[in-house]
C-alpha cells in the first residue's frame, strides 16, 4: 500500500492493533469509533463470535479530510488475538504502515503478551518486514485494574519493550490512553514521510 | 432605513465548504438573474455562520452584474422601524411604493417576525407584489419558515415557495480555509499547524473562530514572536480539552472532550512537517483552484516531479493564467452568455484556445443595427421650427450620455425625427470604440421575439448591453408590449447608469402615450424632451435646395420660393410636392421651373392651351405669415367631370 500518493494527493495510513486475545484491541476501536464525528468515520466492520471475540478482524476507516492539501485517511484494523487465527492475523498485517501492540497489563497474561509479540515479529517477517523498521507502539491496557493484579508500565516496559518504542498506559474501556496511543503511532507513521516514502 | 452593503461581504470573500455550498450556489444563481430562479430564496442557519455575509454578497454580486438594479438590504428590525416611522408620518403609501420598486429585496433576520402580525401582513403583501413583478426576494433567518413561531400560514407558504436552504457549521477543512484567509487579510502569518490547531477546536460558529484567531493575531503582534501550535492551544485554553479523561470519567453519558479534534490537530501538525513544504503548497493551490472549478493538470505534473525548480513561480503563473481566463470568460459572458460556459475557460492549459474562443466570440458577436447613412447631420435643415432640437442634439454630441440623457425627439410624422435620430447615431458611431444601436422600435421588438423563439434572449440582451448608445425610433410602438417594455426598462437602466446616450423619437410626449408603462414613460422623460414643429420657411428652403440638388436640378430661386410657400406641414409633405413636380417634368420632358410646378400643383390648364391664352397673374396671394391662398384650393377651370372620375378611379 502506498502511504502517500502525491499524484492523487492522498495519505492513507493502515494501522493494525495487534496483541493477545482479550487484551482490548477491539475496545480501542470502539472507543475511537465513539469519539469520531459521524461525518469522519466509515462503517465499522466487526466480525465477532457469539462470545464477542473477534473472529476475523475489525475495520474502522477514518477520514481526516484535507491536511496540507492531502486527503488523509486512517484505516484501523484489529486482528483476532486467539492463537488459532494466525492466518487471518498475517493477512491483516499485510501492507500495514504501523502497529499498535495492545498488551494486557495483568501479570498472569505476560506470557500471552510475549507470545503475541513474537508472533507479530514472525508474521511481519513473513511479509518481508523487519519489525525494527516498522513503526510500532505499545499500549499497556487495563491499567485500571487493581494494582495487585497488574504489572506497572515500567515492569511491562522491561518485559516487552525491548526496542524502547513509545509506550502508553491505557484503560481502553474508559478511553484513557486510547487517543494518546493513536496519536503516538500516527506520528511515527507520518514521520516516515519525512524520511522518504515511496510515492 | 436601508443599510449599506458592507463592501467586505462579497462572494469572493466567502469561504465555501460542504456545509454552505448549496446556499452559496443558490445565492450566485439569484445574483446572476434576480427574480428568475429561487424566488424567494430563504437562507437559514445558526448564528455566526455567515448568513449576513452571504446576503450582502448576493446584493454585491447582483449589483455587479447589473449596476442599475435597485437593491435594498435591511434587517427586519430596520424594516419594522421604517414602516412604523412611515405610518407615524402618514407616509404609509410612500413606504410601500418605495419597496415595491426594488429589484431585489434582501431582508436579514426575519425570525423576528414572531408576534408581529402587522409586519407579517405587510411582508406578505410586499412579497406578493414583488414576486408578481418578477423582483427578487432573499431572506435570512436562524430557523426555517415553518419553525418561526406564530407566523401566518400564508407567509410560511410564500416564504417556503422558492428555495429554503440552510448553512451548517463549517467542517474542518472549511474552518482551516476561513482561518487562512482571515489571517491573510489581517496580514498575519503563523507557524505550520497553528491554524490547523485552532480549526480542530470545537468552536460553535465562525464568529467564535474569528475571535480565537484575533486573540492569536493580537498576541503575536504584541509579543512580536511567532507562536506555535502548543502556545496557540494554551492561549485559547484548548489544552484541557486534549487532556486525557480521568479513569471512569468516560462512562458518563455526557460527551467527553473533543479527543478526536485534538488528535486531528496533532496529525495535521505532523503531516504539515512530514510532507515537503513545496508539495503542500502545490497541493493547497490545487485544492483551491479545483474548488473554484479550474483544471490543475500543470500543478499535478509538478507533484510528480522529485524536486521541481521554481515551484512558487509556477504556482504564481498558474494563478495569473486563471485570472486571464476569468477576464476572458467575463468578456465572453457579456458578448454571448451561452459561450461563457465553454470548458476552455476553465483550463489554464488551454489558455491559448480560450483566447481564440474569445476572439471568435468578439468577431462573431453581431453588433446591434446601426444608424442609416442616408441621414447625415449635415443634411438636416435647421430653422426656427427645430432650432431647439438641433441645439440639444449638438449638446448631446458634445457630451454623450452626460448632458441630456435620454433625449426624446417629439413631433408629428414627417418632421425629421428619424433623420435627426440617425444623424445623432452616425455622429456617435464615428467615435472610437462606439457601438451604436439605432433602429426602429418595431425592429427592436421583432428581434426580441426572434430571440425568445430561438432561446437566445441572453445573447440578444448582451448585444444591446454592449451598445455605447441606444437610439430607438417611434418609441410609442412599445405600447402594450409588456415584454419589450420590461427589456427596454432594464436596458435603459443599465445603459443610463453607465452614462451611455439614449435617444428616442415619439409622436407625443411619452406620458401621454397610451399603453406605455409609467415606469418606462417616466424614465423617457427624465432627460430632455424637445419638440420638432412644422417646418418654417427656412427649413423648407434648405430642404428643397437639398432635394433639388440631389435630383441634379439647379435650384432656381423662383422655383424654390414657390415650393417653399406651398402649404406643407411636414418635410415629408414637401418632399412629396417636389417629387410630383420632378415627375411631371420628367414625363413631359421639360425643364423644372416654377411655372411647371405651379401648373402641376395648382392644376392649371395644359401647357399648350395656356400658351394660347393671355398671360395672367399667378393668382397666388402670399401672406406675411407664410400661409397662402392657393389656386390649388380654388377651382378656376372645371375640367371635364367624366375625365375627372376616370382619373380618380385609376
Amino acid at each position: 500500500m502506498s502511504l502517500v500518493n502525491f499524484t492523487t494527493r492522498e495519505i492513507t495510513c493502515k494501522i493494525v492493533y495487534y496483541g493477545p486475545g482479550r487484551s482490548g484491541k477491539t475496545t480501542n476501536l470502539h472507543y475511537i469509533y465513539g469519539r469520531v464525528p459521524d461525518s469522519r468515520r466509515g462503517r465499522m466492520v466487526s466480525l465477532a463470535t457469539q462470545t464477542d471475540r473477534t473472529l476475523f478482524f475489525d475495520f474502522l476507516p477514518i477520514d481526516l479530510g484535507q491536511i496540507s492539501g492531502f486527503s488523509t485517511r486512517f484505516q484501523l484494523y484489529t486482528v483476532p488475538g486467539q492463537v488459532y487465527y494466525n492466518a487471518t492475523r498475517r493477512l491483516v498485517l499485510q501492507g500495514a504502515d504501523g502497529v499498535v501492540f495492545v498488551a494486557d497489563s495483568q501479570a498472569r497474561q505476560l506470557d500471552e503478551n510475549l507470545e503475541s509479540l513474537q508472533n507479530l515479529q514472525s508474521n511481519l517477517l513473513e511479509h518481508g518486514v523487519d519489525i525494527r523498521t516498522m513503526p510500532v507502539v505499545l499500549q499497556y491496557n487495563k491499567q485500571d485494574l487493581p494494582r495487585e493484579l497488574i504489572l506497572s508500565p515500567a515492569d511491562l516496559d522491561d518485559a516487552l519493550n525491548f526496542r524502547s518504542v513509545p509506550s502508553f498506559r491505557a484503560d481502553a474501556l474508559h478511553g484513557q490512553g486510547v487517543f494518546e496511543t493513536l496519536k503516538g503511532i500516527s506520528e511515527l507513521v507520518l514521520k516516515k514521510l519525512a524520511a522518504g516514502s515511496p510515492a | 432605513m436601508t443599510s449599506t452593503l458592507n463592501p467586505k461581504y462579497t462572494l469572493e470573500a466567502f469561504v465555501v465548504g460542504a456545509a454552505n455550498r448549496l446556499a452559496v450556489t443558490a445565492g450566485r444563481t439569484v445574483a446572476a438573474s434576480p427574480g428568475a430562479a429561487y424566488n424567494p430564496l430563504f437562507i437559514y442557519s445558526a448564528s455566526g455562520l455567515g448568513k449576513t455575509h452571504l446576503l450582502m454578497a448576493i446584493g454585491h454580486a447582483a449589483k455587479k452584474a447589473a449596476p442599475t438594479l435597485n437593491i435594498e438590504y435591511l434587517t427586519l428590525d430596520e424594516y419594522v422601524e421604517a414602516f412604523h416611522a412611515a405610518i407615524a408620518a402618514g407616509q404609509g403609501d410612500a413606504f410601500r411604493r418605495r419597496f415595491q420598486n426594488v429589484d431585489a429585496l434582501l431582508v436579514d433576520d426575519v425570525q423576528f417576525l414572531t408576534n408581529r402580525k402587522e409586519m407579517q401582513s405587510e411582508l406578505l403583501r410586499l412579497s406578493e407584489v414583488l414576486q408578481t413583478a418578477g423582483r427578487q426576494i432573499v431572506l435570512t433567518s436562524d430557523r426555517p419558515p415553518s419553525e418561526i413561531a406564530d407566523l401566518d400560514e400564508r407567509l410560511i407558504s410564500r416564504l417556503s415557495g422558492g428555495l429554503v436552504v440552510d448553512m451548517g457549521v463549517p467542517d474542518y477543512e472549511t474552518r482551516v480555509a476561513i482561518l487562512r484567509r482571515k489571517a491573510e487579510e489581517r496580514g498575519a502569518t503563523f507557524e505550520p499547524g497553528v491554524l490547523e490547531t485552532v480549526a480542530g477546536a470545537a468552536f460553535g460558529n465562525v464568529r467564535e473562530l474569528m475571535g480565537a484567531l484575533n486573540r492569536l493575531v493580537a498576541f503575536q503582534a504584541v509579543n512580536d514572536t511567532s507562536i506555535n501550535a502548543e502556545t496557540a492551544k494554551q492561549l485559547l485554553g484548548l489544552t484541557g480539552a486534549a487532556a486525557a479523561a480521568a479513569p471512569g470519567a468516560a462512562e458518563a453519558a455526557a460527551p467527553g472532550p473533543d479527543e478526536f479534534g485534538a488528535f486531528l490537530a496533532d496529525v495535521t501538525v505532523t503531516v504539515g512537517k512530514a510532507v515537503e513544504a513545496w508539495r503542500a503548497r502545490v497541493a493547497e493551490a490545487m485544492l483551491r483552484w479545483e474548488g473554484e472549478g479550474y483544471r490543475t493538470h500543470r500543478l499535478e505534473a509538478l507533484l510528480k516531479q522529485e524536486a521541481p525548480a521554481a515551484v512558487d513561480k509556477a504556482i504564481a503563473q498558474f494563478a495569473q493564467d486563471v485570472e486571464r481566463l476569468r477576464t476572458l470568460e467575463a468578456e465572453v459572458a457579456q458578448l454571448d452568455p451561452q459561450a461563457a460556459g465553454l470548458s476552455v475557460f476553465r483550463d489554464p492549459e488551454r489558455l491559448r484556445e480560450a483566447e481564440q474562443a474569445a476572439a471568435t466570440v468578439r468577431d462573431g458577436a453581431a453588433p446591434p443595427p446601426g444608424p442609416s447613412a442616408a441621414f447625415p447631420l449635415a443634411s438636416f435643415a435647421v430653422g426656427p421650427s427645430n432650432q431647439v432640437a438641433a441645439s440639444a442634439v449638438h449638446a448631446v454630441l458634445e457630451k454623450p450620455g452626460k448632458k441630456y440623457n435620454p433625449l426624446v425627439l417629439v413631433g408629428k410624422s414627417g418632421l425629421g425625427k428619424t433623420h435627426l435620430l440617425n444623424a445623432i447615431g452616425l455622429e456617435l458611431a464615428r467615435r472610437r470604440g462606439a457601438v451604436v444601436a439605432c433602429l426602429s422600435t418595431q425592429a427592436f421588438t421583432d428581434e426580441l421575439i426572434a430571440a425568445i423563439e430561438g432561446d437566445r434572449v441572453d445573447w440578444w440582451r448582451a448585444r444591446y448591453r454592449r451598445a455605447t448608445a441606444l437610439l430607438l425610433d417611434d418609441i410609442h410602438l412599445i405600447a402594450d408590449k409588456d415584454r419589450t417594455q420590461e427589456e427596454l426598462f432594464n436596458l435603459f437602466n443599465l445603459l443610463h447608469d453607465k452614462e451611455r446616450q439614449l435617444v428616442f423619437t415619439a409622436p407625443a410626449p411619452p406620458h401621454t402615450l397610451q399603453g406605455v408603462e409609467q415606469r418606462v414613460a417616466s424614465r423617457l422623460e427624465g432627460g430632455l424632451m424637445v419638440e420638432l414643429k412644422e417646418p418654417d420657411r427656412d427649413v423648407k428652403r434648405a430642404v428643397l435646395e437639398r432635394i433639388l440638388g440631389q435630383q441634379g436640378v439647379r435650384s432656381e430661386p423662383a422655383l424654390v420660393d414657390y415650393l417653399a410657400d406651398r402649404p406643407s406641414d411636414s418635410v415629408r409633405g414637401l418632399v412629396g410636392l417636389v417629387q410630383r413636380v420632378v415627375g411631371a417634368a420628367a414625363a413631359q420632358d421639360v425643364p423644372l421651373s416654377a411655372g411647371l410646378a405651379r401648373e402641376v400643383l395648382e392644376g392649371q390648364a395644359p401647357r399648350d392651351a395656356r400658351r394660347a391664352a393671355a398671360p395672367r397673374p399667378s393668382g397666388l396671394v402670399v401672406s406675411s405669415l407664410g400661409g397662402i391662398k392657393s389656386r390649388e384650393k380654388i377651382v378656376w377651370e372645371w375640367t371635364d367631370p367624366g375625365d375627372r372620375v376616370i382619373e380618380e378611379f385609376r
